[in-house]
Formats: structure tokens, C-alpha cells, sequence
């Protein structure tokens, strides 16, 4: 592989773009979810996209190739939900390790053979690492603020099950994203640290906060120079913002993430905002304009596209990146 | 690593929910010290009682007293000092106003620290750790508090003590330095010494240079040690005038001036124990820092004999309480806005006795208050832990009313104002399942709960199936769902879906973020017939629901219709907008059907056609090609067999169930207690008309096909959504050559049934045995199962013999690698459960196996399982998914069948 590090310096990189928007497309029904091993599975499925690394490799493999196509340099596995604290709600938290395992090495086989097309063009397979379903820092009881649904433990231990099965199944990145409480976040880095450390690897790590809303803040109540600070203790590749905002809104916060961050700096947004049946409606022009903006002001370093964004928006995209230079890294920064 | 002091450092940078950044500009930096145990009287009497609501309001005075970090310590041994930690650094997450800056975990025990830095979200600071006990434990302490992501406190401590004196100072913290920058790599900028403040003016000749050692070493340690800060615990150096405030005051302020023009960045300082350098008056200064900086032999005796002068309670305290003397309203609602319970309940008794009624209260000052909030937070100026606090205070206000109110409708049944026997209406409350959020619902739950109604709340990820039992059991008045993130929408719809197939006429209210008026019209209400209605937020809540309970049945019936009326024609506006993108005609849908290339397809004529019974089959034989991961998933056991038995969870009651499940089941295979039965048969067919199969008809004893002659037709349906480019729309019959090929090809079919569960099921049952009733039922099932997994190796590999080679173990034959597939009518590739009776009828399959089919269909014994053999190396499972009323037509004349009955088999998957 070549260094991504090196290759940053140099251009922008491309993330691809949403895998759930694509995934909608193909229509699936309960059927689609399962294969010989789940079909006696009491829990219905139908709706865990990340099941489908198993079940119908073939789609995850196709919209894997569709990025990539549309000028990606980096596609994200299928993995955004593939903890056994989120797969606890299909009570299928025994797949872990195939399904991470497996989602790694399908992406690692497309990304291969379009590195193998384009070798001018390596392309990039980043493991994707959700923030689960529970939040660490909040109480879902209201009447009992200091209740926690989850510990930063239980945490780590399945995130490093996720970290470590990517690992084996050939992921070059780890993309911690759509952080929207801190503290799953750093249980994470915890548990990556350690697979790093375990497997004798130093496999570089995004992270990517969520802005929830106007109030420029996460889920959690952190500002966004507060996350920063909160998950810089371990070295980053990047960190950046990914989703609930389209990328309009999200310019502000990634000027203080560009202004203040040593690490490089990423931006995944929606295409705009989810519309009254939750569906996206920014185009990949309307999108493409938004983005230049950040481009022109030399806040990116990856880019690529979170919630509603296709292919097409990815193609848009891609081509802006080449007419603009990367974020340089802060002097200091460099040694 | 070595630190280039040329190269410029970042500064310390600590956050809470926002951040607090160091630099060598910045002030000091003042840290709170009443939430500490070892320090504070009171703050330790209330962990003790466990009032950690007070306990944070101590938090809270710190920072509202200028507390930029808050030091917390549970360091006592009547209390589980882990525990008080976790729970307390907890609270205080949810308490925006506290937790908006950085923590500092102060103990002396590692395994409290480490606690508490699994429960803050920002980059905090541990306090302390130290060479006390040698370089191991203090580099591993290190290590991990790195990987928390946190700043450290080192004391001046090593294995042979505390640093009492300049050089033993400058010693420890040298090398700490070094091992802490050198060997663990940790942030030089991270660190902060700590190098002991010790009491100056005891009277004892070697505590007179404390203050002035101390000052000489922050410098030192800020010359020479790049990045490092210093920190101390002031109080620490007035210890010997303990109940004379002004001179603790002045001390600390002096101190603090000296210490700071030396390099001291930070400091546990209690801020009302403060007096500004500049007020100390000039007297009481020089005797001070004569002490100090050790500048007379006699100083200490001239402060003690000045100090007698200067006694009084020195400086008042000052909170910013200018809002307690407003008018009444204005304080309720300043506390909902900033979160305040401290008052809450005396200005709500304030206000009932104001107001006429306790609801009035309510809904005047309490909801203009919570109106602010929801503004402020649709605004971006409050956010999400900002407004659960502020849903605490008005619950705690309402809390308070609630027993008032209880008293007033006593009363008013009294005087027969209300109807004695009118009880509040009920209504439950669910967010669905899959989501977590529920601050809406809950100040939804609270604002009826205000106006009288009787709130059942059922919490966050309800499934269908429990809100509608609830709602059926509590007999409520109306059901309120609520959800923040999409998939909840769907989640709705499925609810709306399953009280309508239930015949409910509950009305049914949507709230939450991303539900709207235009999805419950479009999505919802269609599904349900009963009173629905979209709700946009809490203070929309109390008309809706108070007139979809009213008594009058005009009253409901109206506000029924109007919503309906008003969906009915957002519906219409919104198919006018958009045209039908998602679904294809059907003749669209079959010029998209899989070709395949059929002169090419290798066709294997099975060995036989015709059935062929197996009766009584071999139970060792069957037991094989178990596949146990169901089992066990019956049992609610989750985990993949063989893996499970030894899942650190589950694993020890898996291991016991599997072993009761082998002891009964070999009972069962000795005595031949249930009985395997199978027929399968295989028949010359073709594909017609693109979605038929005709079988044809054959020669009993010499196989000779007559494919002039039609037997029966099979009828299957086929994808109609929008397909992507390069896929195609799926239908059964396309894994069949097609008749205009002239290509002959087969199809099978298999009927599979497990007799006699239901007989020793019942045997169980009189010795009240529930468990191997239950037991020999999912054992039945197994084996249903696996006899035809059993029977389709056997079919692929030899009685069809379109695999022959193949050489699968039964791992893999779970996994689905062979080749051809065999779906079950009624299932997702053809969910027409009528095909079943030309099944079953192909196969004679109740005279040959006693396997029947009641009137909807259903196998009896309920372990069975029947389906298609397709051989085609292409085919493979899929979902039909919904189908258009084209098709439907279509099929109906196909079945015939009118189109209405056949709209009643296929109802679940119309797509109209």
C-alpha cells in the first residue's frame, strides 16, 4: 500500500459516499437478509444493511465498485453498525467476526482490483466504525440522569472485536465516525490503541464527529473544539464531521476543526437536510457547490459524502478535488 | 524523544462540554475544590446521605463562583469511594451548566481514578499519581491515563517521600519528567506538577522556607522542564489560622500572587476564600508576606498576635441571585430555563396560592417557561442536556402541584362539581422500537400528566407488539408514539398497520423530530382507520388528546373526521406531486426478467420421475445434518452453535439445554418415539408466458415424458420494483426452460413432515413438564429440518443428480454453498400460500405422509416444511418484495381466481 499520509500532502482524497442511500435502491425484503444460517432467525432482519456483507455480497461488492468508479479514493466497509452492542437489537451478536471479517474483504478485493486498473490511483479501504446504538455520557432515563445504559468497557471490549476483525480482513484505515456522544469515541480509540498495540500494527485512524443541530454542538453537548481536544490524545490521520448537517451548515465547524486540528481534516456531509419522509434531496450540483466552497478555502483534506449521497454526487465531487490543493498541515505539526 | 525546547509546544488543552485551553497567556487558572470529600465537611455528609442533588448544587456554586476546572474527591473511607466517584462525575454529565468544564479526578487510589476516567467525555485531569511506589506502577499508570485521554497531576513524591525542601523538589520532578516524556511518550504539555504546598507559620523552624521553596521550584520546574505546569492546593498554607478567615483570605491571595509571578499555573482554590491582592490591607499584607517569603525571624509571631486584631467572617460569598427578586413567574421560569431546582418547590407553592388553581399554574407560568425552552432549543440556544434539566425542574413542579390537585378534584367530587365515577383518561406513551430518544415524549408525558391525563409511560424501544397489548390491557383512551431518527417513521407505520389488523379504534397520535404532518398523512393514516393525528410538539399535545377522549362522542367523531379530511387531501396533493417512480409494469418487469443463455444450461434428467416415499426415515441419519444455531435462538439463547457453549454468557445454560436436548432426543431416536416422513418427486416441466411452469405428463414405469400432455400449472409471481441497471426482475420461473427453447427440464417437489411431537408434547404437559413440552417441539422442528436438508443432498447428489461431486460438510451446507435452491411457497420468493395445494397434490401428499393442509393453508403437524427443487446453477433465493395490481390481475385470471380473492391471499404484499 502506499502511504496514505504521503498521498495526502499531495491532493485531496475521496470517501465515497452513503451505503444505506444505495442500498434502498435494491428494494430488499426480509428474504434478502438472510442466507441458510439465518433463516430460522426468530428476530426479523430485514433493514440490518450491514448483513448484507453476508448475505448478498454481491450488492455491497457492486456499490463498493460504483464509488470507485465515480473517482473514490477511499470506500468505508459495510460495517457502520457491526458491534454486538448494535447487532444485540437482531440478537445476532454472535456474526461479529464474520460479518466485519467479511464486509473488510470485500471491499478489500474491489479496492485491489481497481488499485491493480489504476496503480497511479491506489484506492483505500477504510473500516467503519459507528458509535453504536447506546450512548456512554447520557442517561435514556430522564428521571434517572445517572444512569448510563452502557459502560465505557462493555464499549471497548466490542469495539475491539470489531477493530480486530476489520483488521484481519485487510482494512487500511479505521473510520470512527458520526461520533455524536464523545465518550463512545474514545472507548473506541481505547480499543483500537490496543489492536494496534496487540497485532503489532499502526493502522491510522479517522475520527469524525456528528454536529447535531443549530446549536453547533454534539448529541453529547461537547462544541466542536471541545470534541477536538477530547480524542486528540491519540495520534489521528484525520478527524472531521460526517452527517446530520448537509454541508452548508457544517462550513463553521470545520473551520475550527481546520484552524486548530494538527491531524488532517475530513468532511463527509448529507446531501442536505432529510426532507418530511426522511429522504435527501440535495443534487450531486447543488452539493458540488457547497463543497467547493470548503475546497476554495482549503478546509479539506478528505472529502466524500455522508446520508443521501450517490455516486453521482461522489463523481461531482471528485472532480472539484482536483482543481484544488489540500489543507496544509500546520508547521508545527510536520516534525 | 527529546523535548527541542526551541520547537514550540501546543498548549494544555481540557475540555468539558467545552474547552478550556492553557497557555503561557493565560491567567491563572482556578480550580474548584468543594466537591471533595477530604476537604469539604458538608460536601462529605451529603455523598454520605446520598443527596447528590445537593451535592451538585455544590458542584454548581463553583462554577457559578468562577471554577474553571472542578476538582472531585471521594477519597473517605465510610464510603465506596469507586462507586461515589462514578455516580457523582455521572450527575454531573447531565448538568450542562457543571459539565461545560474540564473534571479533575482527584484520589490516592489508581482504581478510583481509572473509574472515573471511564465516565467523562472530555479531556480531563488526574489527580495524582507519583514515584511513590516506583517507576513501574507510575509508568503504567501513565500509560493508561494517556490512553484515556487525560492530563496528569504528578506530586512531588518518590520511594523515599515527599519533597519537603528546594532540592528534593527539583529531584523528583526532573525525573519524572524525564520518564514520563522519554519512556511513556506522554504530551511534555500534559503534565502538571504538583510540588507540595506545605503550612508556613506553625511555629516550627523548618516549615519557614514551605511558601519560598516552593515558589523557587515552580520556577525552576518552568525553566527547565518544557511544557510542564504547576499546580498546588493553596488552603494547604494558611492550615495553622484555621477560623480566621481574613487571614486565610489574605494568605491564599498573596501566596497566589507570588506564586504565579514565579509560574504557577493553576490551583485548587476555593474562590470565596479569596480576598483581591490589591483590598488586602496594607498591614495585613506586609505581616503576610514577611511569612511568606520568610523575611523575618519573628514573622510568624507578628501575623498570630496581628491576626487577633483582624478576626470576622470575612468575605461574603457572592452568587449572582439578583433573579430571586423578581416577580414569581419570572423565577419559575429563569429556573426552568437554567435548569434550577434549588427554589423550585417554594416558588411553586408561591404561584398556587397566587393562581385560582394548581392547573392554572401549570399551564400559565410553568408551560410559558417550558415554551422558552422548546424556542430557545428550536433556536440553537439550548441544547439536549440543557432541556432534559430543564424537564426535571418541571417535573419536580408539577410533582409538587400533583397532590393539590389530587386534593381539588376531591373536593370538587365532594361538592359534585366533576362526576365521582369520571376517571382521567389513559394514555400510553411509547417511543417505538429501534430508538432510543424520548426527551420529547417525556415533556409530552409530563404536560398531559399536568392537565389531568392518566400517563402510562412504556419508555424507549417499545416494540409493536408490547404498545399494542398495553394498550389493549389498559383499555387506554389514546396511544402517543414517538421517535427522533428515520427508521422510526417505518416503525410507526407498522404500528398504525398492526392496531388496524387488530380492529382497534384507539386514536393513534405522531410526535417526534422527524415525523411530520405529510408523512402521518401519506404513510400512517392510510394504515389505519381509527382517529390519527399528527402532533407537532408538547403544548399541540393537550387539544388533540383532550378532544379525541372527550365524552361527546360528536365531539371525537368530528375532530376524527377533520384530521382525516385534512390527510385525505395531502395525500391527493402529494401523489399529484409525485409520480409512481418505485414499481414497473408488469410487462416491464418481465422484458427485465433473467435471461439465461439456455442452449448452454446443462440440464440434468433426474434418475427417476414421479414421488418417492421415505417413511419412518433413519433419525441417526436426519440427526447429522442438524443445524442447532436455531435451537437454540428458540430458546431465546443467542449465538451461533457450536461457539455458544462456550459464550462467557449464555454459554453454561446453552451447554445445559444442548445436553437435555441430546438426552431427549436420543430417548426419542431409541424408542422411535417421533417418526421422520418424507415425499419428493421429480416432473418434466417447462416455463410458459414468462411466470408459469407447465408439468407434464410421464410414463409411470418407463419414464417417458409426453410434454404435449399438461398435468398441472404452476403459478409464480415476479419482481416489480425499479431495478439498477444490472440486475434484473426476479421470478421463480425463469430457473426453468422456457417451452419455445424445445429444451426439456425438470422441476422438483418435496413434502417433509415430523409426526408424534404433538402426542409426547401433551404427555409432558399432564406431568406439568413445560419445559420438555417446549423441548419436543423445537426438537421436532430440528428435525423436520434436517431431514430436509438431509433429503435435498441426497436429491442434488444422487435422486435428481445434478451435483454429483459434490462433497459438503454440514457447515457449509448451513452456509448454502451447494448448488440449486429449494423455496417454500408462502415464503419471500413465492409467497403464495395457495401454490401449496398443486403441491401437495403433485405429491399426494396426505394420503403418502398424512401431512395435511388447513383451510388457510397451514402444514399439519406444524413440523413440516414443503417446497420447489429448481436445479439451475443460476437460481438462487430471493424476495418477490410488493407487486403492482397489473400483476395481481394478471394472476388472478392465471389462479382463476376473482381479482378481489386474490388481492385477500397476496394482501400482504400489494403494493396499492
Amino acid at each position: 500500500m502506499s502511504n496514505i499520509k504521503d498521498i495526502l500532502k499531495e491532493r485531496i482524497l475521496v470517501l465515497d459516499g452513503a451505503m444505506g442511500t444505495m442500498i434502498q435502491r435494491h428494494k430488499l425484503e426480509e428474504e434478502d437478509f438472510r442466507n441458510e444460517n439465518l433463516k430460522d432467525h426468530t428476530s426479523p432482519l430485514k433493514g440490518n444493511n450491514d448483513l448484507l456483507s453476508l448475505t448478498r455480497p454481491d450488492i455491497i461488492k457492486e456499490i463498493h465498485a460504483e464509488y470507485f468508479n465515480a473517482g473514490a479514493d477511499i470506500v468505508e466497509t459495510n460495517t457502520f453498525s457491526g458491534t454486538t452492542i448494535a447487532q444485540a437489537d437482531y440478537s445476532l451478536e454472535h456474526i461479529i467476526y464474520e460479518l466485519n471479517y467479511e464486509s473488510a474483504k470485500i471491499a478489500r478485493e474491489v479496492a485491489d482490483e481497481f488499485t491493480a486498473k489504476e496503480p497511479e490511483k491506489p484506492r483505500f479501504v477504510a473500516g467503519s466504525i459507528g458509535p453504536t446504538n447506546r450512548t456512554a455520557s447520557l442517561s435514556p432515563d430522564v428521571n434517572d440522569p445517572g444512569y448510563r445504559a452502557i459502560t465505557f468497557d462493555q464499549l471497548v471490549k466490542a469495539y475491539k472485536e470489531q477493530g480486530q476483525a476489520l483488521l484481519e480482513g485487510g482494512v487500511d484505515i479505521f473510520l470512527v465516525e458520526t461520533v455524536f456522544d464523545t465518550l463512545n469515541a474514545k472507548a473506541a480509540l481505547f480499543a483500537l490503541s490496543e489492536v494496534n498495540e496487540e497485532n503489532n500494527t499502526d493502522l491510522p485512524i479517522m475520527v469524525s464527529g456528528t454536529i447535531t443541530d443549530a446549536s453547533g454542538r454534539t448529541l453529547s453537548g461537547q462544541t466542536t473544539e471541545a470534541f477536538l481536544i477530547s480524542v486528540s490524545h491519540i495520534p489521528l490521520l484525520s478527524i472531521g464531521l460526517n452527517c446530520a448537517l448537509g454541508a452548508k451548515d457544517l462550513e463553521p465547524y470545520l473551520k475550527v476543526l481546520s484552524k486548530n486540528s494538527n491531524a488532517f481534516v475530513s468532511a463527509h456531509p448529507n446531501a442536505g437536510l432529510p426532507n418530511e419522509f426522511g429522504q435527501y434531496d440535495e443534487t450531486p450540483e447543488m452539493m458540488g457547490k457547497q463543497i467547493e466552497m470548503f475546497l476554495k478555502d482549503g478546509l479539506i483534506n478528505i472529502i466524500g459524502g455522508c446520508c443521501g449521497t450517490t455516486p453521482d454526487h461522489i463523481k461531482v465531487i471528485a472532480e472539484l478535488t482536483g482543481k484544488y490543493q489540500p489543507r496544509p498541515l500546520p508547521e508545527t505539526l510536520l516534525a | 524523544m527529546t523535548v527541542n525546547p526551541q520547537r514550540q509546544l501546543p498548549p494544555l488543552m481540557l475540555s468539558g462540554l467545552e474547552p478550556l485551553i492553557i497557555t503561557p497567556e493565560s491567567n491563572f487558572v482556578n480550580i474548584g475544590e468543594r466537591t471533595n470529600v477530604t476537604g469539604s465537611r458538608k460536601f462529605l455528609r451529603l455523598i454520605k446521605e446520598g443527596n447528590f442533588e445537593e451535592a451538585l448544587s455544590v458542584a454548581l456554586d463553583q462554577v457559578r463562583g468562577g471554577a474553571q476546572i472542578l476538582d472531585v474527591n471521594m477519597d473517605e473511607g465510610m464510603i465506596d469511594g469507586k462507586e461515589s466517584m462514578v455516580n457523582f462525575l455521572n450527575l454531573i454529565a447531565s448538568e450542562p451548566e457543571i459539565s461545560r468544564i474540564p473534571i479533575m479526578i482527584d484520589s490516592s487510589k489508581w482504581e478510583i481514578i481509572e473509574a472515573g476516567l471511564k465516565v467523562v467525555q472530555g479531556k480531563s485531569v488526574v489527580n495524582s499519581i507519583s514515584l511513590k511506589a516506583g517507576e513501574e506502577e507510575f509508568k503504567y499508570q501513565a500509560k493508561k491515563i494517556k490512553m484515556y485521554g487525560a492530563a496528569v497531576i504528578v506530586m512531588a513524591f518518590d520511594e523515599k517521600g515527599q519533597a519537603d525542601n528546594y532540592p528534593r523538589r527539583v529531584e523528583i520532578c526532573e525525573r519524572a519528567y524525564r520518564i514520563l516524556v522519554d519512556e511513556v511518550k506522554f504530551p511534555p504539555q500534559d503534565i502538571i506538577f504538583d510540588p507540595n504546598i506545605f503550612p508556613v507559620a506553625t511555629g516550627m523552624e523548618e516549615h519557614k522556607n514551605n511558601a519560598l521553596d516552593f515558589f523557587r521550584a515552580t520556577k525552576w520546574i518552568k525553566d527547565n522542564l518544557p511544557g510542564a505546569k504547576v499546580s498546588g492546593g493553596v488552603s494547604n498554607v494558611s492550615f495553622s489560622f484555621r477560623g480566621n478567615n481574613p487571614v486565610r483570605e489574605a494568605m491564599h491571595s498573596a501566596f497566589l500572587y507570588h506564586a504565579i509571578k514565579n509560574g504557577m499555573d493553576m490551583g485548587i482554590v476555593n474562590p470565596t476564600m479569596l480576598e483581591v491582592y490589591d483590598e488586602i490591607p496594607k498591614d495585613l499584607l506586609e505581616k503576610v508576606e514577611d511569612v511568606l517569603l520568610n523575611r523575618k525571624d519573628e514573622a510568624t509571631e507578628n501575623l498570630l498576635e496581628f491576626a487577633e486584631t483582624v478576626k470576622g467572617s470575612g468575605k461574603a460569598k457572592v452568587v449572582d441571585d439578583a433573579w430571586r427578586k423578581e416577580t414569581v413567574e419570572s423565577r419559575l421560569s429563569h429556573a426552568l430555563v437554567k435548569g434550577i431546582v434549588d427554589y423550585i418547590e417554594e416558588d411553586t407553592e408561591e404561584a398556587r396560592q397566587k393562581y385560582p388553581r394548581p392547573l392554572h399554574v401549570i399551564e400559565g407560568p410553568l408551560m410559558d417557561g417550558m415554551n422558552i425552552v422548546g424556542d430557545l432549543f428550536g433556536s440553537g440556544k439550548m441544547f439536549l442536556p440543557q432541556v432534559v434539566k430543564s424537564a426535571r425542574v418541571m417535573k419536580k413542579a408539577v410533582a409538587y402541584l400533583l397532590p393539590f390537585m389530587e386534593r381539588e378534584k376531591e373536593e370538587m367530587k365532594k361538592s359534585g362539581t366533576i362526576d365521582a365515577e369520571a376517571k382521567a383518561p389513559k394514555i400510553l406513551l411509547a417511543t417505538v422500537k429501534g430508538d432510543v430518544h424520548d426527551i420529547g415524549k417525556n415533556i409530552v408525558g409530563v404536560v398531559l400528566a399536568c392537565n389531568n391525563y392518566d400517563i402510562i409511560d412504556m419508555g424507549v424501544m417499545v416494540p409493536t407488539e408490547k404498545i399494542i397489548q398495553k394498550a389493549i390491557e389498559e383499555n387506554v383512551d389514546a396511544i402517543g408514539l414517538s421517535g427522533l431518527i428515520t427508521p422510526s417513521l417505518d416503525e410507526m407505520v407498522g404500528v398504525a398497520e398492526e392496531m388496524e389488523k387488530r380492529g382497534l379504534k384507539i386514536p393513534l397520535l405522531i410526535g417526534g423530530a422527524t415525523t411530520s404532518r405529510i408523512h402521518t398523512a401519506v404513510k400512517i393514516d392510510p394504515k389505519y382507520s381509527g382517529p390519527i393525528a399528527h402532533v407537532l410538539d408538547a403544548s399541540k399535545s393537550v387539544p388533540v388528546v383532550s378532544s379525541f377522549t372527550a365524552e361527546s362522542d360528536e365531539v371525537r367523531n368530528r375532530q376524527k373526521t377533520k384530521f382525516k379530511e385534512e390527510y385525505a387531501t395531502l395525500r391527493t396533493d402529494h401523489a399529484k406531486r409525485q409520480e409512481s417512480k418505485v414499481y414497473i409494469s408488469l410487462e416491464n418487469a418481465r422484458n427485465n426478467k433473467t435471461q439465461l443463455d439456455w442452449p448452454n444450461q446443462k440440464i440434468t434428467k433426474p434418475s427417476f420421475l414421479g414421488t418417492r416415499v421415505f417413511r419412518d426415515f433413519s433419525l441417526e441419519e436426519i440427526v447429522k445434518f442438524f443445524d442447532w444455531t436455531p435451537f437454540f435462538q428458540s430458546w431465546e439463547l443467542a449465538g451461533r452453535y457450536p461457539k455458544i457453549l462456550e459464550d462467557r454468557v449464555v454459554g453454561q445454560e446453552a451447554q445445559k439445554l444442548f445436553n437435555d436436548a441430546n438426552e431427549l432426543l436420543d430417548k426419542v431416536i431409541r424408542e422411535k418415539s417421533l417418526k421422520a416422513d418424507a415425499v419428493i418427486g421429480f416432473f418434466p416441466a417447462n416455463s410458459i408466458n414468462d411466470d408459469d411452469i407447465e408439468v407434464y405428463q410421464f410414463n409411470q414405469e418407463t419414464f417417458e415424458e409426453d410434454r404435449t400432455k399438461v398435468a398441472e400449472v404452476l403459478h409464480h409471481l415476479r419482481q416489480q420494483n425499479k431495478k439498477s441497471e444490472k440486475t434484473t426482475n426476479f421470478c421463480l420461473a425463469d430457473n426453468i426452460a422456457p417451452k419455445e427453447t424445445g429444451i426439456s427440464d425438470y422441476i422438483g417437489a418435496f413434502t417433509v413432515t415430523c409426526h408424534g411431537a404433538e402426542e409426547l408434547a401433551k404427555e409432558f404437559e399432564k406431568d406439568h413438564d413445560d419445559y420438555n413440552s417446549i423441548m419436543i417441539k423445537a426438537l421436532a422442528d430440528r428435525i423436520a429440518e434436517a431431514f430436509t436438508e438431509c433429503l435435498h443432498q441426497k436429491v442434488r447428489t444422487e435422486l435428481w443428480g445434478y451435483a454429483k461431486g459434490e462433497a459438503l460438510d454440514n457447515e457449509s451446507l448451513i452456509r448454502e454453498k451447494y448448488q440449486g435452491i429449494r423455496p417454500a411457497p408462502g415464503y419471500p420468493a413465492c409467497p403464495d400460500h395457495l401454490e401449496k395445494g398443486t403441491l401437495f397434490k403433485m405429491l399426494n401428499a396426505t394420503d403418502n405422509i398424512g401431512l395435511e393442509l388447513t383451510e388457510s393453508f397451514a402444514m399439519y403437524p406444524a413440523a413440516a416444511v414443503s417446497g420447489w427443487y429448481f436445479a439451475n446453477e443460476n437460481s438462487r433465493y430471493f424476495g418477490l418484495g410488493k407487486i403492482k395490481k397489473d400483476q395481481v390481475e394478471d394472476y388472478a385470471k392465471r389462479i382463476g381466481k376473482s381479482v378481489e380473492e386474490t388481492e385477500k391471499w397476496l394482501g400482504s404484499i400489494l403494493a396499492y
